[in-house]
């Protein structure tokens, strides 16, 4: 499928990197020729020189045979000028970055834009971090967590400890041990990443993925892991607009928040914004200033300022008081590969996010003929796809035991929804029409359900 | 360095030239050439072996590529090619030296097509086919031509394409590069058979026009007679004149006329500067020759086909330039450095680097009066980047520099000095025949063994644009951790 992308920031190069990896052919459009030159080196696309809402442009990049326009220059408006002229020049799907507060608070006005510009998909990263971290916080033992069909099942990756119940127990010696519905789906172990058998034994340092029924997982957690209790009590550092909707959440489900800022006028604006949170005025670089605010008693420290290296470093620090769970945003994909070997508890990528949603939106495009695709996660770090799919009538292998399904390797199933139900499935369980099936693959490509079948 | 990549890629390419053999193989056992058929395919099975041993072991997981590789890479790939081409002259005693084998299939792949044989027509038709074919081959690139079958090498191919590609800039038509390389050979391709029909239909005998069009394709200019292409007729001169003229022109122009952008195409500053440069030339050597043919349609035919030769860098010939008068000869030797446009077939200069040094040339004047003066320079309505302006100036002078260098290695050459220049520039410059001694009707068989290596070099650097030569050559290039 031939995708154009206008800008080649930080975002824009990550959805270059992921989108050739699928296979697409992409047409990069930027203004600075330098940054083109510097891409063309890199990936295989083609780079036009310009501005993305430019008529001869978008003509030289040869819109016409593209089916997906992404907007993600800096600008928000450029961004939907460029969605408005793409799609007046014929592209069928049109996807803008609409970052600016102002534009999404109001869920009326969001959805106005969105409908009179015809876009396909108005994508905030702000927003979809601050909901990740939330989804973090509300669960600290994980280091990451992937909902499913509106939050009724999970993925959740977890770090084993020396001290785990896990740790030198194969996987059918746990199914004894623990009489709760589980599933663990992908480890992965330093480099590499399994699929694990019954016999697969797991060691402390090992990540693994496992899912389980929504009641069960606290408990399930308790046992396996210290259990932290729900972050009520989160200090924020940096007032980004990351921050700013994740101490919105939090404070409409009544945590407590105080965010640390150095500028002030920054403080005035959210604290105005936000007249329930403690806006703290102040460099959070600064150890006496954070002992003073009580770093030593919070729930969570979360780093979210716009300098990925300051983030890291106060991240460190704040583990080394103690903070049960700390979460820091780094947004440069290079720095968040290297900061693996470090012991930092979770790592946020906002553009990471994006990539998903884009990458999962042109994968969906490509099998409309076959099972929808609802959800597409890249989990374990990139290593691993989590994918959600409707069973439709075309899919052949319905009521079939699994046991007795002749999957692929490295494919499992790791979830069935059906109805209001959810299943953990063991292999007499079987696969019926309109269930959301949930898959689990590593290094492969799945566009349809039926790919999972030999 | 990623040497293993180096030489994986080195090896596919080997065993994509011996694949490529099956072309000649074919021809000898058509024309039942049992000699030539022995030896084609021994040195074939060989070079498969080779290449797929050699691909083979340095298969390994990291297929990054830079752009030093892509130097390395495409340097090494021509010089085993080169060796391998030659290989069946010498193993079939037609051309019994490696040196004089080497140098001939040289000429064949760089496209230059300066021969050091005196008598052509003693060549079996297999080997004329080979040597033609090295030409159609050579023409579009080695390396384009494996990146548009095999499956993609690595993401970085670009550095490959770039380093194969002549011209000031090679950009892509579409994004990938492993489908711009199919693109570029579909055309190619496309416009060779359109070449071979018309001269076929046109009287000529199936295999002449085949091997002449591929020499025209690549704008080689490997002839199967003598006299080159003068013993053909009229009708077939002017094809074969007008397709050296088209495979002048930049690639990228004919895809655009495919995908019906013909507005774009139309407004190539190169394209008109470069058919401009042909017409006064046309006009200026028929004046100039006019008094002593005393035939209008024979002159303009003449001049033009030799024109159209000599700027695409093809080198065919229809009449003995060498006795034409001294303007003419000169516009002859001027049009040899300019040669035809970026993303072509062909080498010299490029008219758009010229273009360009005008152009800086100009602003360097204006900001001489107005040293305030900010302005750019801009070529079809599009700003010219500092990085390209500063490539173009660098590369006209170490192109003046190599021609001054190989210019001093041939003086040690019993020849005069016409022949000398003229041989450096119809070398470096991948044309073929130049003035002198070397004219149209003689060959380089005059020359030393050490002159023909030299002159080699000279039509791989041509062929290459110098750098990647030199980058291969540099000591720290090979060197770890640089």
């Amino acid at each position: 499928m031939k995708i154009i992308i206008a800008g080649c920031g930080k975002v824009g190069d990550i959805l270059i990197k992921d989108l050739t990896a699928e296979g697409h052919n992409v047409v990069v459009i930027d203004k600075d020729s330098n940054v083109l030159q510097s891409i063309t080196n890199i990936y295989d696309v083609m780079c036009v020189c310009g501005s993305a809402a430019d008529y001869d442009t978008l003509i030289e990049a040869d819109i016409k045979t593209a089916q997906i326009f992404v907007a993600v220059t800096g600008s928000d408006e450029l961004n939907m000028l460029a969605c408005f002229i793409a799609k007046k020049l014929g592209i069928e799907h049109t996807i803008a970055r609409i970052r600016n507060p102002e534009y999404n608070d109001n869920g009326e006005g969001y959805n106005f834009i969105k409908q009179q510009l015809n876009l396909s998909l108005a994508i905030n990263p702000e927003r979809l971090a601050a909901h990740e971290i939330y989804n973090i916080l509300k669960l600290p033992s994980a280091l990451n967590i992937e909902t499913f069909s509106n939050g009724k099942f999970e993925v959740i990756e977890i770090k084993l400890k020396p001290d785990s119940l896990l740790d030198g127990t194969s996987l059918s010696e746990l199914r004894k041990k623990l009489p709760e519905k589980f599933l663990i789906c992908v480890v992965k172990r330093g480099e590499e990443t399994y699929i694990p058998d019954g016999n697969f034994v797991l060691k402390a340092g090992d990540i693994i993925a496992f899912t389980a029924e929504p009641s069960q997982v606290q408990r399930l957690l308790k046992k396996i892991s210290k259990l932290q209790k729900q972050a009520r009590n989160v200090m924020i550092m940096g007032a980004s607009k990351t921050a700013y909707y994740l101490a919105k959440t939090l404070i409409a489900s009544g945590n407590s928040v105080k965010i640390i800022e150095r500028n002030k006028e920054r403080c005035l604006e959210v604290s105005k914004a936000l007249p329930n949170a403690t806006v703290i005025f102040g460099d959070g670089s600064e150890r006496e200033l954070l002992l003073e605010e009580g770093i030593t008693s919070v729930d969570a420290f979360v780093s979210l300022t716009g300098m990925d290296e300051e983030n890291i470093l106060v991240s460190m620090f704040a583990s080394s008081q103690n903070v049960p769970k700390v979460i820091s945003k780094v947004n440069r994909s290079g720095l968040a590969s290297m900061t693996e070997k470090l012991d930092l508890d979770t790592i946020i990528t906002p553009k990471k996010i994006i990539s998903d949603v884009i990458v999962r939106y042109a994968r969906a495009l490509q099998n409309s003929a076959g099972s929808k695709m609802e959800t597409l996660y890249k989990i374990m770090g990139g290593k691993a796809e989590a994918l959600e799919f409707i069973v439709e009538d075309t899919f052949k292998s319905v009521n079939i035991p699994l046991k007795d399904l002749k999957l692929k390797p490295n494919i499992i199933i790791s979830g069935i929804l059906r109805g209001r139900k959810s299943i953990i499935p063991s292999g007499d369980d079987v696969i019926l029409p309109n269930d959301r099936v949930i898959v689990i693959a590593t290094g492969q490509h799945i566009d349809d359900l039926s790919d999972i079948i030999k | 360095m990623n040497t293993k990549m180096v030489f994986y890629i080195t090896g596919k390419i080997i065993s994509t030239v011996a694949i490529l053999m099956l072309l000649p193989i074919t021809v000898s056992f058509i024309y039942s050439e049992t000699t030539s058929l022995l030896c084609f395919s021994a040195v074939a099975i060989s070079a498969f072996i080779l290449g797929g041993v050699l691909s083979l072991v340095c298969k390994s997981g990291n297929t990054n590529i830079y752009a030093r590789e892509g130097f390395i890479i495409v340097v090494m790939a021509w010089l085993s090619v080169s060796v391998i081409g030659a290989l069946p002259f010498v193993v079939s005693r037609e051309i019994p030296s490696f040196v004089d084998a080497f140098f001939e299939t040289v000429s064949g792949f760089t496209t230059t097509g300066a021969s050091i044989l005196d008598n052509v027509e003693l060549l079996s038709k297999s080997m004329l086919f080979w040597r033609s074919f090295t030409h159609f081959i050579g023409g579009m690139g080695v390396l384009v031509f494996v990146m548009a079958i095999i499956p993609s090498v690595s993401d970085r191919s670009i550095h490959i394409l770039r380093a194969e590609m002549p011209g000031p800039t090679v950009d892509k038509i579409v994004p990938r590069a492993k489908d711009t390389a199919k693109i570029l050979y579909l055309i190619y391709i496309g416009m060779t058979l359109a070449q071979i029909a018309l001269l076929y239909f046109g009287g000529m005998p199936l295999f002449d026009s085949i091997v002449h069009s591929f020499g025209t394709a690549g704008t080689g200019g490997f002839g199967i007679k003598s006299t080159s292409v003068a013993g053909y007729s009229t009708y077939s001169k002017w094809v074969i004149g007008i397709f050296m003229v088209l495979f002048g022109i930049n690639f990228n122009l004919f895809y655009l006329l495919l995908i019906k952008r013909s507005k774009s195409a139309f407004k190539s500053t190169e394209l008109w500067t470069y058919l401009g440069i042909v017409t006064i030339s046309v006009i200026a050597i028929c004046a100039n020759i006019y008094s002593v043919y005393g035939n209008l349609s024979a002159t303009l035919t003449d001049s033009f086909f030799q024109v159209s030769s000599i700027i695409s860098t093809t080198g065919y010939s229809t009449t003995d330039f060498n006795t034409w008068p001294t303007l003419s000869k000169t516009i002859l030797l001027i049009l040899m450095v300019i040669g035809a446009c970026g993303g072509s077939t062909a080498g010299g200069i490029k008219v758009s680097r010229i273009v360009l040094s005008f152009k800086i040339l100009a602003r360097k004047i204006k900001t001489l009066s107005h040293p305030r003066a900010v302005s750019t320079v801009k070529i079809d309505g599009k700003n010219v980047d500092e990085d390209t302006i500063s490539s173009v100036c660098i590369y006209t002078m170490i192109y003046a520099i190599c021609v001054i260098a190989i210019f001093l290695l041939l003086s040690f050459e019993k020849t005069d000095i016409e022949t000398n220049l003229s041989a450096t520039l119809a070398c470096f410059n991948n044309i073929g025949p130049g003035l002198g001694q070397v004219g149209p009707l003689s060959s380089y068989s005059g020359y030393s063994a050490f002159s023909k290596i030299v002159l080699s070099f000279a039509m791989l650097m041509g062929r290459l644009e110098i750098f990647p030569i030199i980058v291969f050559f540099a000591p720290r290039s090979w060197k770890k951790g640089r």
